[in-house]
């Protein structure tokens, strides 16, 4: 019994230095991870919340057009150049994008959510008075959308039909183009347009607005020849030549997309108020030491190495899993650690009464262990339970129930292992001395009674 | 000591505070952070000097009349608009600006009226689906006793009536101090279902224990011997767990202090309602008072 518990004793002890290599250095990682992770609430950010419009979208179809929103937008926030962007999926329609660190600009984040579609317009003539056709209204006149017979059917002229190999240069003049040629279907319908509309404006809009220029006119220029295989647009400033041809070879966002929530959090906040969480965390901890080994003497002092454990197996578990730490996680590692010193509490407890019913050191431990086992399991199951439903609700809706839910789960599962499994271990190491006989050292309430 | 027996005094004060609660929600409600009620928020500081009355009359003449201003402890102005949208936000900085000069935007936050609705749906939905969770897995724990239901039922009762009392007590808190509920009250009252369920559950645990074990048959007793045996682990871990949250409200503060000031009440609500409600209501149950 001794032997085994000693044998146990060494693989714990292995278990830990080993953990504690894991942890160590906190901000690396090993195995390809990359380290302990701060969310966007503790380290400053930009949060955004978009929500898809799938009005128009056929039933069946929406996942893969939410696929390809994701895929859109993160070609979009690739070249932007900030770290660890995370993009994903929320319920039905919601797209969640956080990019930490606050180096885009206002610009750069509404281009995100920029559905990236040119259509183009020919000019309403006067005596046409159908006015149902009116797409567009500008300084130019009313418009509608230009179009074209493809296979017998009546198509829009829009960017759809540009190649992916959209680029911008400069003329001899140091004008600004915007160079971009057509598909097959684009050249046919490119061809028949401007070759109706040659000495007339070919309006460019985007969405429900005209493409303005840098001057801040509409970009309408006259066909002077008929178009097939490539055409230009100029007067657009430099930079947003460049976003455009980025977006439009990036790919255009199927849906429109509607910003829902828009958060730009302090990254002043972030560090200050992740040193003094630390700060307070390890004092409160200590505390929390400092009361059980008073009170309870030596089991005090083991249980508290078992906490030191717990925390560097929980340390262990954010790293690996790898789980980003938020505010609310924070508050999930709060109850765990209560809940872990519970458990010691409640063996210490059953412990005692043992004692006072005049079992032997050795007797009381077991017996103590096996008595609080099924308080400690069933109550740590209840939490699970919970956990597991914020887990799951969670993921429809919010990341911050999630990550609590997370947080909690893996706490309470290692306080398991910690301050039943350790503890006890290092309580049957005493069994046996000289020091067991001391009674008083391992509950100091005896004789109370 | 019998704790049981006094029950009708606990269920009285208990009965007060739900009361306080109840009256509080329904004159001042709560007061409601914009991730409840939508609209923006922003945080900006000026390099010169600007009192709350000179940004308040810039803020009307730009157009924003029902614009909130508070102050920060560093000087800060945290303002609270309409929703903005981004073209909305550049204009208003721009407008900032040429009263003020230099300014710099700390945080912004902005949640559409979609958003909001669901904050408080949600939350409420996670609470519900947590509670209906609890209350399948004690009936079943406690499935080797007679009315299992009961415990899981009890459970819930005690845990509902947790969160009622932490939602009263941010009623008054809002209507005295205007403090407003955030998404980290909702984190805080999770966190409170997560660890209250905790207390009470090993309290019914010794329960059972008693009642398969002991040889008390009167079924009071044995409940409150159960809630006897088990005070001292009751009041020294609830102790314990109350070191970490004082130390974090003292010196994280502010930034956080919903959070922690939700846990902080409710771990006392949770440890009072564990020893003197939950345990209660089985006995009164039990004899059909």
């Amino acid at each position: 019994m001794a032997r085994r518990n000693g044998l146990v004793f060494l693989v714990l002890l292995l278990m830990f230095f080993l953990a504690l290599s894991v942890v160590f250095p906190i901000d690396k990682g090993i195995l390809g991870q990359r380290g302990m992770r701060l969310g966007l609430d503790l380290q400053g950010g930009i949060h955004v919340v978009y929500r898809a419009d799938l009005s128009s979208a056929k039933t069946g179809t929406e996942n893969e057009i939410m696929e390809g929103v994701i895929a859109v937008l993160s070609n979009r926030v690739n070249p932007l150049g900030v770290t660890e962007p995370v993009i994903y999926r929320q319920g039905d329609d919601r797209i969640v994008v956080d990019l930490p660190g606050l180096t885009i600009t206002d610009k750069e984040k509404d281009g995100l959510s920029r559905v990236a579609l040119l259509e183009f317009g020919e000019l309403i003539a006067a005596n046409e008075t159908d006015n149902a056709t009116v797409k567009w209204e500008n300084v130019f006149g009313k418009w509608k959308s230009a179009t074209g017979i493809i296979d017998g059917e009546e198509q829009e002229l829009t960017s759809r039909y540009f190649k992916e190999n959209t680029f911008v240069d400069q003329d001899q003049m140091g004008g600004i183009r915007l160079v971009f040629e057509w598909d097959r279907e684009g050249s046919q319908l490119s061809e028949q347009i401007t070759s109706r509309l040659i000495g007339q404006r070919l309006g460019i809009f985007e969405g429900d607005t005209t493409l303005l220029g840098d001057d801040g006119r509409p970009i309408a220029p006259t066909v002077q020849a008929v178009i097939a295989e490539r055409g230009e647009i100029t007067g657009l400033s430099l930079q947003a030549a460049t976003q455009l041809a980025r977006q439009l070879n990036a790919g255009r966002l199927p849906v429109p997309l509607e910003i829902i929530r828009d958060q730009t959090v302090s990254p002043i906040l972030g560090s200050d108020f992740v040193s003094k969480g630390v700060t307070a965390g390890l004092i409160g901890v200590a505390i929390v030491m400092l009361f059980m080994m008073s009170y309870y003497r030596i089991p005090g002092v083991l249980a508290s190495l078992a906490l030191i454990f717990y925390a560097v197996l929980n340390l262990v578990l954010f790293k690996l899993v790898p789980v980003t730490l938020t505010l609310a996680g924070l508050a999930g590692f709060i109850v765990s650690f209560g809940i872990a010193v519970d458990a010691n509490v409640l063996i210490f407890e059953r412990m005692k009464e043992e004692l006072i019913i005049g079992r032997t050191l050795g007797g009381a431990i077991e017996a103590g262990f096996r008595r609080a086992w099924s308080a400690i399991w069933v109550s740590n199951v209840t939490t699970f339970i919970v956990c597991i439903i914020l887990v799951w609700l969670g993921s429809i809706f919010s990341a911050a129930v999630q990550g609590f839910g997370v947080t909690l789960f893996i706490g309470v599962a290692i306080s398991m292992f910690t301050a039943v499994l350790v503890t006890r271990t290092l309580l049957r190491l005493f069994v046996g001395t000289a020091l067991a006989r001391q009674l008083r050292l391992f509950s100091p309430h005896l004789g109370g009674k | 000591m019998n704790i049981i027996g006094k029950r009708y005094w606990f269920f009285l004060v208990s009965g007060i505070l739900f009361l306080v609660g109840i009256i509080s929600l329904a004159v001042f409600g709560l007061e409601r952070g914009i991730e409840f009620s939508s609209g923006s928020l922003l945080t900006v500081g000026f390099e010169q000097k600007v009192n709350q009355d000179e940004l308040d009359q810039s803020l009307v003449s730009l157009g924003y009349a029902d614009a909130l201003i508070q102050t920060t402890g560093e000087g800060d102005f945290l303002i609270r608009l309409p929703e903005l949208d981004n073209e909305a936000k550049n204009k208003l900085q721009a407008g900032l600006m040429t009263w003020f000069g230099t300014m710099t935007v700390g945080e912004f936050d902005t949640v559409s009226p979609l958003v909001a609705a669901e904050t408080t749906r949600n939350a409420s939905i996670a609470v519900a689906v947590a509670a209906v969770g609890i209350l399948l897995y004690l009936t079943y724990a406690f499935r080797r006793m007679p009315n299992p239901f009961r415990y899981g039922t009890c459970a819930v009762i005690a845990l509902l009536h947790d969160i009622m009392l932490v939602v009263g007590l941010f009623s008054v808190l809002g209507a005295v101090l205007g403090w407003q509920i955030n998404l980290m009250f909702v984190t805080g009252i999770l966190a409170i279902l997560g660890y209250s369920v905790n207390n009470i559950v090993i309290i019914f645990d010794r329960i059972r224990e008693n009642l398969l074990h002991g040889k008390e048959t009167d079924f009071e007793t044995v409940v409150n011997n159960g809630v006897v045996e088990t005070l001292g682990r009751s009041l020294i871990t609830n102790l314990t767990m109350l070191f970490p949250i004082v130390a974090l409200l003292l010196i994280v503060g502010a930034s956080i202090q919903n959070l922690l000031v939700v846990l902080l009440a409710g771990v006392i609500i949770g440890t009072y309602d564990s020893i003197c409600v939950a345990p209660a209501l089985l006995v009164v149950w039990h004899k059909r008072e």
